[in-house]
């Protein structure tokens, strides 16, 4: 006769099936109880135990079985609770008992769609393969020829443009016959431009991000302008700014950001009569390389207070953006309206720009940007890109690589003889597994103007734990374990503003020096080499031949 | 390092004494070519100086094509001038079968048209040359253009010029002439990668090298002007942007500094000069043409003004000296002091970072255009 409780075997996840599996000691475990509080997913829980050991007490063997009950830490196997190996367990332990294990067999994507719900996360494409930023080397070293330049003691100058650059045939100068100089015609619109450093931190909105941790970026961003001269740029995502922040002066080191919800604008617009300076530029979000095709999204459970003020909504409900703007009919109407009125609004004093998922259309993009004459750049986020929410699908599956398309589009322009017009910045990947500066040199000399940065920040800054095996990744539902990505008071209060711009002007003066040791043996110093993709090589044949560099092995 | 001498006179004189002045130099330069530019030209073409002067070089196949195709478009031979060439065992050069330097009368229909119609005419005739004998090599052509008189050949300067019969020689002349010693050797071997590089009626010669030369290169041909074209070397652009600062944007010649080295934003806040603002938009608007050298640029403007640039990495600078009537600018003092010996040494001049140094045809003085200071100094010869 069978049994009334037969177990379900069938639907039961045993711990082989989940990514990460909790190897705990109880040898050394305390019983503190930390850990099993710190899980953001409730992975571990207590949990009571019965041991068999075989005893023998008396002069001569007398081996015999007891049954012993302690209490320990068990990882559940409900795959709503899985371990993301994020590892706080390990990092609150004291005794070292506890760390989660990546398992390479786990089948955690055939299980995580459950009532329905495609598996949603936050974090980055989860791919560990080498990527083809990683692959490119600088090759044409200075030798003899020429002399290689010092990186510590050269001059050099590592600055780019972002906004519309007018064709010298057509800058407004006249010559005065006597003296032979050129003046500028000052009754000539000529569009604005910014001199910026090439490394931009990428839009990451306050309501993604703690606001400990947005702040933090400011400090560093502010420091790094007005302290150590390095001019970076930083956009504010979709979701508005602080009004204290759109009314002071450092609003100038700020691209704001504009999206198909347009939060945070009504704001922003108020606060326009009161700006002492205008932003850097205006970015204004058609797609996102992480998750191509989606609008953004904010969680209810990061809607708290300050959120729904800043972004002017209710509290506690899901904010999600539309795939696209809903003005939006073509690129030939409606955005370039929307590109003329936002340069309307600041009084055509700043640079407007779009930002688009990386795309095998990019080039119709840029094609037709380029013949929109406010256009400031095109900015351009490849599939490597990260993001606060989406569904696992697009980020994994979604997308365009940003090499490439970068390459493509500058070949787009050189052939059109407007590669100095329309500056591009290429996102996406950039710094992935640690190479900030090559990658950014790399993507410069294959036709980017600047790049732009968010997953690299996050994890230098502020310790982000997300990496390509899926780890943490919980961004989306407000519980990051290191307070950046998270509304919740109790988790960002982890984290120190002060110490992530500390962080983030560590990051960009060693860029800055790590740019300098690139470009002095190449003998380049005078100007950001762009487009000099006879530095490049690739040590993938395919690879080279793809993005019309040498192949070097 | 390639050597560089351009001599500016006011009384015509021979390339030979260019050439001796390479030869001063030969510590620096492996000889492996030269090349030859002769501006204002006295000698057997004094009387020509309308009449377009085409240099090339051809072989026996190329010499009936060349003359074909130039019948075909109506031009008639005004003057030929050939070098009496002489080959001695121990000179390592080999010789090709014509080296070709001809004035034109224009065709008819060329005639009556304007100066820009026919400056693009002489052009388009260089080009389509070129083209004729690229694939085979059988006509290599350097310049069309009245006045203007190239010769260039693979091998030791000395060498090449006594093989061309430059040393004693009446017949070729001139008030101004460039001369570079060693073929470009950071790329292939080819006469199309020899300096001085000409086009329009401009031409530059360069020491150094530009590690910028695959973005200012990719500018320039995208700039779509026919005659942007060749780039076997990396100086031949240094060339066209000369003709694409004056010609295309008209700037005046002294902007050309301020195209190839601009000035920082910290500079030109510190900058006394007036046009400023106009820095301000030409540094972004010509960035890619920025170039990072180390380099030092000879040219010659069509007015016949020439001049020297650097950029700040050429730590060891040309010089430019001389005496009234006579000066030169060359990349080593030993090289000035083997053609002019009897200057004033206090008064030459080595052009630094800001410095924009030329001579007028005369060569009465040397002007010193300070790019940051917006001044002009004047050293005169008396």
């Amino acid at each position: 006769m069978e049994s009334k409780i037969r177990p379900d075997y069938n639907h039961q996840l045993s711990l082989k099936e989940l990514p990460y599996i909790i190897r705990w000691d109880p040898a050394k475990c305390t019983r503190c109880g930390k850990c099993t509080a710190v899980c953001p997913t409730k992975a571990i829980e207590p949990a009571v135990f019965k041991q068999r050991i075989v005893i023998s007490e008396g002069p001569i063997p007398t081996p015999s079985p007891v049954f012993k009950v302690f209490s320990g830490i068990k990882q559940v196997t409900d795959v709503e609770r899985w371990c993301t190996g994020c590892n706080m367990c390990n990092m609150v332990c004291p005794n070292d008992a506890i760390m989660p294990e990546y398992n390479p067999q786990n089948k955690f994507l055939i299980h995580k769609n459950r009532g329905g719900y495609p598996y949603r996360r936050g974090g980055r494409r989860n791919d560990p393969s080498i990527s083809t930023l990683d692959r490119l080397k600088f090759t044409r070293i200075s030798m003899l020829t020429d002399p290689a330049l010092d990186a510590q003691r050269h001059e050099f100058y590592i600055r780019t443009y972002i906004g519309r650059i007018l064709p010298a045939e057509k800058l407004p100068l006249k010559i005065r016959k006597e003296d032979e100089t050129l003046l500028v015609d000052d009754t000539v619109f000529v569009p604005p431009v910014r001199e910026i450093f090439p490394i931009m931190i990428g839009s990451m909105s306050m309501g993604a991000l703690s606001p400990r941790m947005w702040e933090g970026l400011m400090m560093g961003v502010a420091y790094l302008n007005e302290v150590e001269n390095i001019p970076v740029v930083m956009c504010s995502g979709e979701g508005g700014v602080p009004p204290r922040l759109l009314k002071s002066r450092f609003i100038k080191y700020m691209i704001l950001q504009i999206a198909s919800g347009y939060f945070g604008w009504d704001e922003i617009l108020h606060a326009v009569p009161h700006m002492k300076e205008d932003p850097a530029g205006i970015e204004i979000k058609y797609g996102q390389g992480a998750k191509p095709g989606d609008g953004g999204l904010l969680m209810a459970q990061k809607v708290l207070p300050l959120i729904a003020k800043i972004r002017g909504v209710p509290t506690n409900v899901d904010l999600p953006s539309p795939p696209t703007h809903q003005t939006k009919y073509s690129i030939e109407e409606a955005v370039a309206k929307m590109i003329t009125s936002m340069s309307m609004v600041f009084g055509f004093r700043v640079p407007v720009y779009p930002k688009i998922s990386g795309t095998k259309t990019a080039k119709a993009v840029l094609n037709n940007l380029a013949r929109n004459p406010f256009a400031s750049a095109l900015s351009i986020d490849g599939e490597d890109g990260g993001t606060g929410a989406a569904y696992n699908v697009s980020m994994d599956k979604m997308g365009h690589p940003i090499a490439s398309n970068i390459r493509d589009c500058y070949l787009d322009l050189v052939a059109s003889g407007k590669q100095n017009e329309l500056p591009l910045i290429a996102a996406g990947g950039v710094g992935k597994t640690g190479n900030l500066a090559a990658n950014a040199a790399a993507l410069i000399m294959l036709g980017a103007s600047a790049v732009s940065i968010g997953k690299y920040i996050m994890q230098a800054a502020a310790g982000c734990l997300g990496d390509e095996y899926n780890r943490c990744n919980v961004c989306n539902i407000g519980k990051c374990p290191k307070g950046i990505t998270t509304q919740n008071p109790k988790l960002y209060k982890r984290l120190d503003p002060e110490k992530v711009a500390e962080r983030v002007v560590d990051v960009f003066k060693s860029a800055n020096m790590e740019l300098k040791k690139i470009f002095a043996p190449m003998g380049r110093s005078t100007q950001l080499p762009i487009g000099m993709s006879d530095g490049l090589s690739a040590d993938d044949k395919a690879i080279a031949d793809r993005l019309k560099i040498d192949y070097a092995c | 390092m390639c050597r560089l001498a351009a001599i500016v006179s006011e009384d015509y004189f021979s390339p030979f004494e260019n050439i001796l002045a390479l030869e001063t130099m030969k510590e620096g330069h492996d000889g492996s070519g030269l090349g030859l530019i002769l501006r204002d030209l006295g000698g057997e073409f004094h009387d020509l100086k309308d009449y377009p002067i085409l240099s090339c070089i051809t072989s026996n196949k190329g010499y009936e094509v060349l003359k074909e195709y130039m019948s075909s478009k109506g031009f008639e031979v005004k003057y030929r001038w050939e070098p009496k060439t002489k080959i001695e065992p121990w000179m390592e050069i080999t010789p090709r079968d014509h080296y070709i330097v001809k004035a034109y009368e224009y065709p008819d229909y060329m005639k009556d048209k304007s100066q820009k119609e026919k400056e693009d005419f002489l052009l388009q005739t260089r080009l389509e040359l070129r083209k004729l004998g690229e694939k085979d090599e059988s006509i290599t052509v350097f310049s069309f253009w009245p006045d203007t008189i190239t010769l260039k050949e693979v091998g030791d300067p000395l060498e090449v010029g006594l093989f061309f019969g430059l040393d004693h020689n009446e017949s070729l002349k001139a008030k101004i002439i460039f001369a570079q010693g060693r073929q470009n050797t950071n790329y292939a071997i080819n006469l199309y990668a020899c300096h001085p590089f000409f086009i329009q009626g401009f031409f530059t010669m360069t020491n150094g090298e530009n590690t910028a030369f695959v973005p200012i290169k990719e500018f320039l041909m995208s700039r779509k002007f026919p005659g942007y074209i060749g780039y076997n070397s990396d100086s031949e652009v240094f060339a066209h942007i000369l003709h694409y600062t004056r010609h295309i944007l008209n700037y005046p010649l002294k902007y050309y500094k301020d195209v190839i080295t601009p000035m920082y934003p910290h500079e030109l806040d510190s900058c006394n000069r007036e046009d400023i603002e106009t820095l301000r938009l030409m540094v972004k608007s010509l960035r890619m043409l920025t170039i990072d050298g180390p380099n030092c640029v000879i040219g010659c403007d069509r007015d016949n003004t020439v001049f020297m640039v650097q950029d700040t990495k050429k730590l060891r600078p040309g010089v430019v000296g001389g005496v009234r009537g006579k000066i030169g600018l060359m990349s080593e003092v030993c090289g000035l002091t083997s053609a002019i010996p009897d200057r004033d040494t206090t008064k030459d001049v080595f052009p630094m970072k800001y410095d924009f140094v030329y001579v007028k045809p005369g060569a009465k003085e040397i002007k010193i255009w300070n790019q940051k200071l917006g001044q002009t100094t004047t050293i005169s010869y008396h």
